[in-house]
């Protein structure tokens, strides 16, 4: 359509156009910086298959050379387990309350206590936690700071991207068959779980990942919560550390292969990061595909 | 009978979490307020934090977000624009920069911690500043800034585009003059994102913006962000939970103050753009 304008329109266009593109490759190129520099700054311990360090040395010992990994990778697993355990069914419940159970005056007042909650910057919710929870917990089995106050917060910090993406996905059910289901006489209850659930699965499920992909990658929570001890995680009570806090923790004094390893272990979280918003997507494609 | 148990597992969900909403903000109010007073919000900080107050802690986190959005608004805003209106639907480049703005979305915020100490403070020679800890909250704040925007500026109605076009406008022209403000409901709401998730920001500012408390002299000294000082409050220093408390007060109501900045100043854009 530029064509037809005048010459000096058409100009403008050409002289406007590169700009744009070059803001796009500058994004690109954060990307591809953010990766290349993660990979070389983790290169001294990942070249040569010194990256096995990671799965065979027993413990977190940078100091004397040993970077086990793999408590703190369990740590966090499990961490982000408990919470998603713990935050999907309420967060699924909420989602149904905003789509068939709340009176329309409550229902735009919820949405914005989900989106305020969704907001909380996650020191806060942090400083909460260690100043209530932690305290709350200490009196019924101590020392507190532990997996089960981690597993909490971080469970009220996913909770509103579970109910959100699972509101939306409820939404996307087609009316006819709910008013189908009513003129069979279903009860509400009936359509909810026989009906709408199963229909909006792939987007409940994709904002389950999104909520995993979250958790995991979540730091100031855990750092102030679980207590940072480096072990398995063998009871709900024990403190434990995750990769994330861990980075948190070291950076400030580590040198050389410590630095690495950290730098390795920011890849690999990542990396399942990735793993999980890649899930995600595939699953709302597929739902989008029939 | 069963349908009234679910309909009450469903309410008691919801309560359970407004409840917690309640509790958490009751908290922080409760223990928060008895500390905040003007001199708190000026004057500079003492015996690390418990006493004095936030004055350079603020401006520090005035400028963090200032050198974020001035470098992110511009970059975000032409990348979106160039993705919405220069590229063709379904483009293979196109494509390729939305997925590479979909893993940088996925990134956890510590490894842009990791990644703005190596790139911003050392290998740019930034060190623990002001800059490095913007530039760091910018990259990882760009990506869902440019999604909200692209989907804003996309979804405007083809009638106007062809409506310019059939007046001779360029296409440059029809994005300054009609799409644009057409679409500034949805790049404050991506605007609103970003300052969000900026001014919580904690992981990625330690080792890029670093703790120093004092007040900042220029962009290349460090300076300790509202969340940081939250942190390092309760973590780091015994007796420092009101002075905590106060500080996370701020934080949020900065968080909302910002919004409405945001929401007014583009307002006024609009009401000025179709006005001319």
């Amino acid at each position: 359509m530029s064509k037809r304008n005048s010459l000096f329109q058409w100009n403008l266009d050409r002289l406007v156009v590169p700009p744009l593109a070059v803001a796009a490759l500058i994004c690109v190129a954060i990307l591809l910086l953010v990766l290349a520099f993660l990979v070389y700054e983790a290169s001294p311990v990942l070249v040569d298959g010194g990256w096995r360090v990671f799965l065979s040395d027993t413990g977190w010992y940078p100091l004397e050379g040993l970077f086990g990994l793999i408590p703190m990778l369990w740590a966090s697993l499990v961490l982000m387990l408990g919470a998603v355990i713990i935050a999907a069914p309420i967060g699924l419940a909420c989602a149904i309350f905003i789509k068939f159970y709340a009176p329309a005056s409550l229902n735009k007042v919820f949405r914005l206590i989900l989106s305020l909650l969704a907001g909380m910057p996650s020191v806060v919710l942090g400083l909460w936690g260690l100043t209530e929870l932690v305290p709350l917990i200490a009196k019924w089995q101590p020392p507190g700071a532990s997996l089960f106050a981690a597993i909490l917060v971080l469970a009220l910090m996913v909770l509103p991207t579970v109910a959100l993406t699972s509101a939306s996905a409820l939404s996307a059910v087609r009316e006819d068959l709910l008013a189908g289901a009513a003129a069979l006489g279903i009860g509400r209850k009936a359509q909810v779980l026989g009906l709408v659930l199963p229909a909006a699965r792939y987007g409940i499920w994709s904002g389950i990942l999104l909520a995993m992909a979250r958790a995991i990658g979540e730091t100031m929570v855990v750092l102030m919560v679980a207590g940072n001890v480096v072990q398995y995680p063998h009871g709900l009570f024990e403190p434990v550390r995750a990769l994330t806090a861990n980075i948190a923790l070291e950076m400030a004094y580590a040198t050389d292969n410590h630095r690495a390893g950290l730098f390795a272990s920011g890849l690999m979280l990542t990396l399942i990061v990735l793993v999980l918003a890649w899930a995600a997507s595939r699953i709302v494609g597929r739902n989008q595909h029939g | 009978m069963a349908e009234r148990l679910f309909t009450s597992v469903i309410w008691l969900s919801t309560a359970l979490v407004v409840a917690m909403l309640l509790w958490i903000l009751g908290d922080l109010a409760y223990q928060g307020m008895p500390h905040l007073s003007l001199n708190f919000l000026l004057s500079e900080p003492m015996s690390a934090g418990r006493s004095g107050g936030i004055g350079p802690i603020l401006v520090s986190t005035l400028l963090i977000i200032a050198v974020t959005l001035l470098s992110a608004l511009p970059l975000g805003l032409a990348a979106a624009i160039w993705l919405a209106e220069f590229t063709n639907r379904g483009s293979a480049v196109g494509n390729g920069v939305r997925l590479c703005l979909d893993v940088l979305a996925g990134i956890p915020s510590i490894v842009f911690g990791l990644f703005g100490n190596a790139f911003f403070s050392i290998f740019l020679g930034l060190g623990f500043s002001i800059l490095s800890g913007g530039l760091t909250l910018a990259c990882m704040i760009l990506p869902v800034f440019i999604r909200t925007c692209e989907i804003g500026v996309s979804s405007v109605n083809d009638a106007w585009r062809k409506g310019a076009a059939a007046l001779g406008m360029t296409r440059s022209a029809a994005v300054w003059h009609i799409l644009l403000p057409a679409a500034s409901p949805a790049i404050v709401a991506g605007l609103i994102l970003g300052i969000g998730r900026a001014t919580a920001e904690t992981a990625a500012l330690i080792f890029t913006s670093g703790y120093v408390d004092r007040m900042p002299g220029s962009l290349l000294d460090s300076g300790r962000a509202l969340a940081v000082h939250i942190y390092d409050l309760s973590m780091n220093v015994t007796g420092g939970d009101p002075a905590a408390h106060a500080s996370a007060l701020v934080l949020l109501v900065l968080i909302m103050l910002l919004n409405l900045l945001a929401q007014g100043l583009s307002d006024r854009w609009l009401q000025r753009r179709l006005s001319v």
